[in-house]
């Protein structure tokens, strides 16, 4: 196991919008990701985390500061460019899922393999295996409608986890998800990140997912504030205890 | 995956794609009926043209089609034309309006054809009754079964009279049908001069060349020769003629015309219909993309949806272009259907579909992948 970074943000500036209306909405962040560890990206509701993570997902550029992906510095790389950065290296999970209604469970997963060109019998067996990885083997052929949130929500992991790609970014993945779907959820991501060494970075408002996390960093209007991190050896209860500590702490 | 995206984008809103098919078929039958009778028209007006048998036409000066020769040129021509070095043979056509008068009383226009069998030159072709020996006897024409009511007559046997003369139907022939809807009216040469009281008079000189010789070189003599004669190759004598009753009368204009516009509603429907499918599937798109589907997969997926569009709207215009073509058949404006219009129908509807693809991905092109986390 590695602890390079996959995902390097160096003093990351967004300026949304322009003149009088403009807004700074991330203000120098700073933020690496390493294998093998599931982040959670906190704060407060305008507090600029899915703003962040558009950028960590390169599918916003930074007004200013540094990018690097893989070692790739996302500088001056054109919006193709950056679709293939995605392609290559990252998984998305959404707060509303944002399944392909048309299409089934399995359908969904496959279309992530195909616009990473892994198609026929091959992308149609890692489909299926992904989807019982997450626990939806008897629900390959069914469509969005027909699944409850937390399976949507598991449909929509296994289409970010199905590329292997080495970086996972959810926005608000528990968000729609009744308590225990939240639970199975973040549990499925915390299985990612350890088993398959993949970096998982989830931003969130919900206390449930604490317990889940390596690390958590918070974020408030645009800046980070504090970084806790899980200490060495101890297990998904005591991460809770965390959040305990920096209520008392607060 | 391209495919079952489009397919089940398609067929995702039926309301919606029938909308699309229907726009498609109305564009595919306008423009099937449209180029049908266009080339069912030009059919009928070079169908003689294009059964003499004739490396060169003498026509009057100024001739402008089959039906406009008059009966200017005389022997003195021909003579002229025998004794110019490779022409084998110039026979004599007759081609003049007359007046058919109908056994049970009154009259309609007819054109003439006169022409002698034995030349070579032009006879009726596609006789389903008696044959050119029958009409070779006394009185005898060949008429068209389609025209029978226009004539006023019922088949074999019928006599009318044309001009000063009594005429005997002897013949009939299917599928000769007359552009300017005066039905033609074969017979020999003689009969037909002397049906006009002329028995020297031609309308054109159907010019046979030796074989080896050069068309251009014979044309260049024949000109020289000929004061106040044209001389026309076939396909001359045939675009002038298409020019004549095609463009000149804008009959032929109003026929491309309608299907020019056709093309352009189809077009608007197809595009509108497709376009507002894009605009539905948006957040998808912006989904696709978000996870890194290039451009290019996302436009794929639109000209799909277009294509198959396109390919299920044109299997329903055709069929229903091909059954109006087949109750047109016995009609005095047939239409006409090839293997060529068929293939260039479709790529008129591919080509219709992908431009009307363009607004669609134009629309798609400007998704922002961030309307991702904001949904």
């Amino acid at each position: 196991m590695t602890n390079e970074p996959v995902l390097e943000a160096t003093d990351i500036v967004k300026e949304l919008g322009s003149g009088a209306t403009m807004v700074r909405a991330v203000k120098g962040v700073s933020l690496q990701l390493v294998p093998g560890e599931l982040t959670l990206l906190m704060g407060p509701s305008g507090s600029g985390k899915t703003t962040l993570l558009s950028i960590l997902g390169c599918i916003l550029t930074p007004t200013s500061g540094a990018l690097k992906v893989a070692g790739v510095s996302t500088d001056r790389l054109s919006p193709e460019e950056l679709a293939n950065l995605r392609r290559k290296h990252m998984g998305f999970i959404f707060q509303s899922y944002n399944l392909f209604p048309t299409l089934t469970a399995l359908e969904n997963v496959r279309i992530a393999l195909d616009v990473r060109g892994q198609k026929g019998f091959a992308a149609a067996n890692r489909a299926e295996e992904v989807l019982r990885d997450v626990g939806l083997a008897y629900r390959l052929r069914s469509y969005p409608a027909n699944l409850s949130g937390g399976e949507q929500q598991r449909v929509a992991v296994a289409r970010a986890i199905a590329s292997s790609p080495s970086i996972v970014l959810a926005d608000e993945p528990t968000a729609a998800l009744d308590s225990e779907n939240g639970h199975a959820v973040m549990a499925l991501l915390a299985r990612i990140a350890k088993e398959q060494n993949r970096s998982v970075l989830a931003v969130t408002h919900d206390p449930r997912t604490l317990s889940y996390a390596d690390r958590v960093v918070k974020i408030e209007d645009g800046r980070i504030v504090g970084e806790e991190r899980r200490p060495e050896g101890l297990d998904a209860p005591e991460i809770t205890d965390l959040t305990k500590r920096r209520k008392a702490h607060a | 995956m391209i495919l079952t995206l489009a397919f089940r984008n398609l067929f995702h809103d039926r309301i919606r794609l029938a909308v699309t098919l229907v726009g498609i078929l109305f564009a595919i039958v306008l423009v099937a009926v449209q180029l049908g009778l266009y080339l069912g028209a030009s059919n009928m007006i070079t169908a003689n043209i294009d059964h003499a048998k004739a490396d060169l036409w003498i026509t009057v000066y100024g001739a402008k089609s089959f039906e406009d020769g008059g009966m200017l040129l005389t022997s003195r021509e021909r003579h002229q034309a025998l004794a110019t070095p490779g022409v084998k043979a110039v026979i004599p056509l007759i081609v003049r309006f007359a007046e058919w008068r109908k056994p049970e009383g009154g009259s309609t226009r007819v054109v003439i054809v006169g022409s002698d069998a034995e030349d070579g030159g032009l006879e009726p072709w596609g006789l389903i009754e008696g044959s050119w020996e029958d009409i070779k006897s006394p009185e005898a024409v060949a008429v068209d079964r389609t025209y029978f009511n226009e004539l006023g007559i019922s088949g074999i046997g019928a006599t009318a009279q044309i001009q000063t003369g009594r005429v005997r139907v002897r013949a009939i022939t299917d599928g000769i049908r007359s552009f300017t809807q005066s039905p033609y009216t074969y017979t020999t040469l003689n009969r037909a001069r002397a049906l006009f009281g002329d028995s020297d008079g031609t309308t054109f000189y159907l010019v046979q060349l030796e074989p080896g010789a050069n068309v251009e070189t014979v044309r260049r003599d024949l000109e020289k020769r000929l004061e106040g004669a044209e001389v026309l190759t076939q396909a001359e004598f045939r675009d002038r003629s298409l020019k004549q009753w095609l463009f000149r009368t804008g009959a032929g204009v109003a026929l491309i015309g309608g299907a020019l516009l056709g093309s352009l509603v189809g077009t608007v429907i197809v595009a509108q219909t497709l376009y507002s499918s894009t605009k539905d599937h948006l957040s998808e798109f912006a989904t696709l993309r978000a996870l890194g589907s290039s451009s290019g997969y996302i436009h794929q997926v639109i000209l799909a949806q277009a294509g198959i569009s396109a390919v299920i709207g044109y299997i329903l215009g055709i069929s229903i272009a091909l059954t109006i073509l087949f109750f047109s058949k016995n009609t005095a404006l047939p239409m006409m259907m090839t293997p060529g219009l068929a293939f260039w129908l479709f790529t008129l509807t591919v080509g219709m579909c992908a431009i009307s693809a363009l607004s669609a991905i134009v629309k798609v092109t400007k998704i922002d992948p961030a309307t991702v986390f904001n949904r």
